[in-house]
């Protein structure tokens, strides 16, 4: 007897990417019954689930960042590599590289399987499990930076810049913003590694999720509350802020501040120029261009599925290689870089 | 190139004038001879290659990537050279090119091997030296930074007067090993001898009531105040050359006045149009200024002329340590001598005291003339701008009450506040049509008031903009309106600044556009956008 195709057991309903025989949507885009979340992500882990499965600090986060009681009803947490059979269907998680807690969903049914990775990279990140590749029938992908124009660099070259700068400008406030979930945390810890030990100043939407990244075993050095500090402890500071709060008046009140911005959306002049900022640092926890076609020929698929992102030139560039894409068109999921203005409005 | 590249990235995000001296600074302190010469060279645009064409750099990207691929990365990224340098395809180990090599290699190179050359310095750079590369070779670079701003960074790093490198300045070629040698104390000043180089201006200060008062009135000499740009006319042996007050070499633009200058010294004036002796608006001018080479059409059309109203050396005699009325005096003896066509003598305006010149000034509307000029007459000429010896006094600005359409976020310290606003006057079909930009003149509270009512009466954002409910009213005062086909109202002004926040008057009781229109003067097309104000 041949697998089934996934796409006989794996649909994509207007909730979001449907397990038939599983009964459960991954990231589902609106509440449901039962959810098996990826990562914390606001567009991925949405409130009021019934049953919630994830990752122990995926949970976590959820639950710092929506509240107790909205994190879903019930909460299943399950570690890393660990299969779990629910009607017939193997779930592991394996680790995504993306943030803390994210993980990639394989899913066994019936001889054929598919791995749902929800964002991934394949940089180095000190502040979470690098992502793995799992051999699959179905890869199904996103293409946040599905452009060959977007080839992040290293990070570590990055920081250097920002490093730099503050030698330039010694008494001005270097604010970066980074997003406050994953990429703020990554941010101090590629500081730290470059050596910067003085306090980072953090914006106050960053202090629950910086406290829990370190009780989660990442450490990231002496931090301080931004607000509240005095211009002159500010001075030649690296304050990591999301990026609205970055770029609107919060800074205002700091030393002639030098407003950075941590994306990989920083490598295009024309958008990092419509951002504002000063310092384009080019960090992304999204797999950039060439780790997008790596990634996909180690899972060794024959077909992958497009969530969201540049789907045509990913496709595109797979059918070069004789590789079955399929876009999926989930509407509602969106990078949380491009995202994070409403965030830190709200 | 990477020190280079990383240095062009920085300034093209880089708002604030210090922090681009900074960077400046920091650059030419770090980067060795003769690679910062070059640097140098293409902050001044004295280095500009045109090799390769963008023909030429399309294909050696899609030689080496998916053409469909190519085609909508092209799309995405909007800039040819931008998407080549970002979408090369993983880089070879090594080393990138120094700046000095690459203008070596690329002045010696023929055409032919220029796409292998380039493909192999491509390899072994980064993203943004692959860009500075290519824009680089195709003459299409821009630096967020001028000459002048260089010559800053260099005196501010080296301790010496950005004027004392302009006067050596127009004598050095890149990589302007002398001048390097100077600046780091390693030789002496460049001698720029018999070379027609700029000498540094005098400025003068804005006259405010509490200088009005307090000046000795008799000390100084009155002139008018034109309404053209500052130049530095330079004759010597060796050449000829018009400059901005900025040491910017304008000669090209002017050929009749080069022409003219048959002659040996350094004068001061103003450049203007002139129709038979007739001082032409400003916006005649600026079509002069918009024209690296004009035509004969243009030439005809718009005939630029001198008023002088200083020089410097008359021959090889340095006359700056004169005092005005000892120049004025050589300057009236040196043109009876020469008679230069195109050129007049700026006059002296007899006073007796400050009521007459108050007078003249409030009875000046001519658009031609901004106001006066007061110098004193015992002071010698100064670089830079020296309180005291000279003043100009604007006439009083004309004022228009306009009513906020559209405000956009500033720049560096500005940026988080709507700070640059659009304003418009009513048309007689009851429309608000946008008659100019402002974005000074108000304090920071007044600043403050308007950010939040922008965001408090915004009706619909278009990226950094925001239209507004058409209800603020702004009195906006301006030093001239023109006639403009550039502008939807037909109309541009000169120097428009808000001086007034209207909470009092109701929108409807806002100027009408034809009210504005019935005060410009009868001649002058303003096409382009207006100066940087001279003087
Ligand atoms: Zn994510
Ligand atoms: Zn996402």
């Amino acid at each position: 007897m041949t697998a089934p195709h996934p796409d006989t057991w794996l649909r994509v309903l207007p909730q979001g990417l449907y397990c038939e025989p599983g009964d459960f949507f991954i990231d589902p885009l609106r509440s449901v019954a039962h959810a098996v979340i990826t990562h914390g992500h606001s567009d991925h882990a949405r409130p009021g689930h019934g049953s919630v499965l994830a990752t122990e600090a995926t949970l976590a986060i959820m639950r710092v960042r929506m509240g107790e009681g909205r994190a879903g009803e019930t909460q299943q947490a399950l570690d890393y590599h660990t299969p779990l059979t629910h009607q017939g269907v193997d779930i592991t998680l394996v680790p995504a590289g993306h943030v803390l807690g994210s993980a990639q969903i394989v899913l066994d049914w019936q001889g054929s399987r598919a791995v749902v990775s929800g964002d991934y990279k394949r940089q180095r990140d000190p502040t979470c499990a690098p992502f793995e590749p799992v051999t699959c029938d179905v890869f199904v992908t996103e293409a946040t930076f599905g452009f060959p124009v977007f080839r992040h660099p290293d990070p570590a070259h990055e920081i250097a810049k920002l490093l730099k700068s503050l030698t330039i400008f010694p008494d001005r406030t270097h604010i970066v913003g980074a997003y406050s979930l994953g990429k703020a945390q990554r941010v101090i810890a590629l500081l730290r590694e470059a050596g910067w030990e003085r306090p980072i100043f953090i914006h106050g939407a960053l202090t629950a999720l910086c406290a829990l990244y370190e009780a989660h075993g990442v450490p990231l050095g002496p931090l301080l509350p931004a607000t509240g500090a005095s211009k002159d402890d500010l001075k030649g500071a690296i304050v990591i802020a999301p990026p609205a709060a970055a770029a609107d008046r919060w800074s205002r009140r700091m030393n002639d501040p030098l407003i950075a911005r941590a994306s990989g959306w920083m490598r295009v002049r024309q958008r990092a120029k419509m951002a504002g900022v000063e310092l384009p640092l080019v960090i992304s926890d999204h797999a950039d261009w060439d780790d997008l076609l790596r990634t996909v020929e180690e899972t060794r698929a024959p077909e992958v599925w497009v969530t969201h992102g540049a789907e045509e030139a990913l496709i595109h560039a797979l059918s070069l290689r004789q590789i079955r894409g399929r876009a999926l068109s989930l509407i509602g999921y969106e990078d949380e870089e491009t995202s994070s203005e409403e965030e830190a409005e709200a | 190139m990477t020190p280079f590249a990383d240095l062009l990235e920085r300034l093209v995000f880089t708002p604030g004038r210090l922090a681009k001296l900074a960077l400046l600074r920091d650059y030419f302190t770090h980067t060795p001879d003769p690679d910062r010469g070059y640097a140098l060279a293409a902050i001044a645009g004295d280095l500009s290659f045109t090799a390769a064409k963008p023909a030429m750099i399309r294909q050696i990207a899609t030689d080496r990537v998916d053409p469909t691929l190519f085609a909508w990365s092209y799309d995405y990224v909007g800039d040819l050279a931008e998407t080549v340098a970002l979408i090369w395809p993983g880089s070879r180990e090594g080393q990138a090119p120094r700046l000095s090599e690459v203008v070596a290699i690329l002045s010696e190179t023929p055409k032919s091997d220029l796409p292998a050359v380039l493909a192999g310095w491509m390899d072994v750079c980064d993203a943004s030296a692959r860009l500075a590369l290519l824009k680089l070779i195709t003459g299409g670079l821009r630096v967020g930074a001028s000459a002048r701003l260089a010559k800053i960074a260099l005196g501010e790093m080296a301790g010496v007067a950005a004027d004392d490198i302009e006067e050596v300045w127009h004598g050095l070629a890149p990589p302007y090993g002398p001048l390097f040698d100077w600046l780091s104390g390693r030789a002496a000043k460049p001698d720029a001898a018999g070379a027609p180089v700029f000498r540094p201006t005098m400025l003068a200060h804005p006259l405010e009531e509490a200088d009005a008062a307090a000046l000795d009135w008799a000390g100084y000499r009155a002139e008018w105040k034109w309404d053209g740009i500052r130049v530095q006319l330079v004759a010597t042996a060796q050449g000829r050359r018009l400059y901005t007050r900025t040491a910017e070499d304008i000669s090209h633009g002017f050929p009749e006045i080069l022409a003219a200058m048959d002659f040996h010294g350094v004068l001061d004036g103003e450049l203007l149009v002139m129709r038979d002796g007739e001082v032409a608006p400003f916006g005649d001018l600026q079509q002069r200024l918009n024209r690296k080479s004009p035509g004969p059409k243009m030439l005809k059309d718009f005939p630029a002329g001198v008023r002088l109203y200083d020089i410097l050396f008359d021959g090889d005699d340095d006359l700056r340590g004169l005092t005005f009325d000892d120049r004025r005096v050589r300057l009236e003896d040196w043109y009876a001598r020469h008679q230069p066509p195109r050129m007049d003598l700026s006059a002296l305006i007899p006073f007796a005291g400050q009521e007459d010149l108050a007078a003249l000034r409030f009875g000046a509307r001519a658009a031609s003339i901004e106001g006066l000029m007061l110098k004193r007459g015992d002071s010698p000429y100064l670089a830079g701008r020296p309180k005291g010896p000279w003043w100009k006094w604007k006439r009083a600005p004309l004022t228009i009450d306009a009513v906020l359409m559209y405000a956009q976020r500033g720049h560096g310290r500005r940026s988080s506040i709507y700070s640059d606003y659009t304003f418009g006057l009513w048309r007689k079909d009851g429309m608000l049509v946008p008659v100019g930009k402002a974005y000074s003149g108000i304090t920071d509270q007044e600043l403050a008031f308007i950010d939040r009512w922008v965001r408090g009466h915004t009706i619909a954002r278009f990226g950094p903009v925001r239209e507004v409910e058409k209800s603020l009213v702004l009195e906006i005062a301006f030093d001239a309106a023109q006639t403009s086909n550039r502008h939807k109202s037909g109309v541009a002004l000169r120097f428009p600044r808000i001086s007034r926040i209207r909470t009092d008057k109701p929108a409807e009781e806002a100027d009408k556009l034809d009210s504005l229109i019935a005060r410009i003067p009868a001649s002058g097309v303003a096409k382009g956008e207006t100066l940087e104000e001279e003087g």
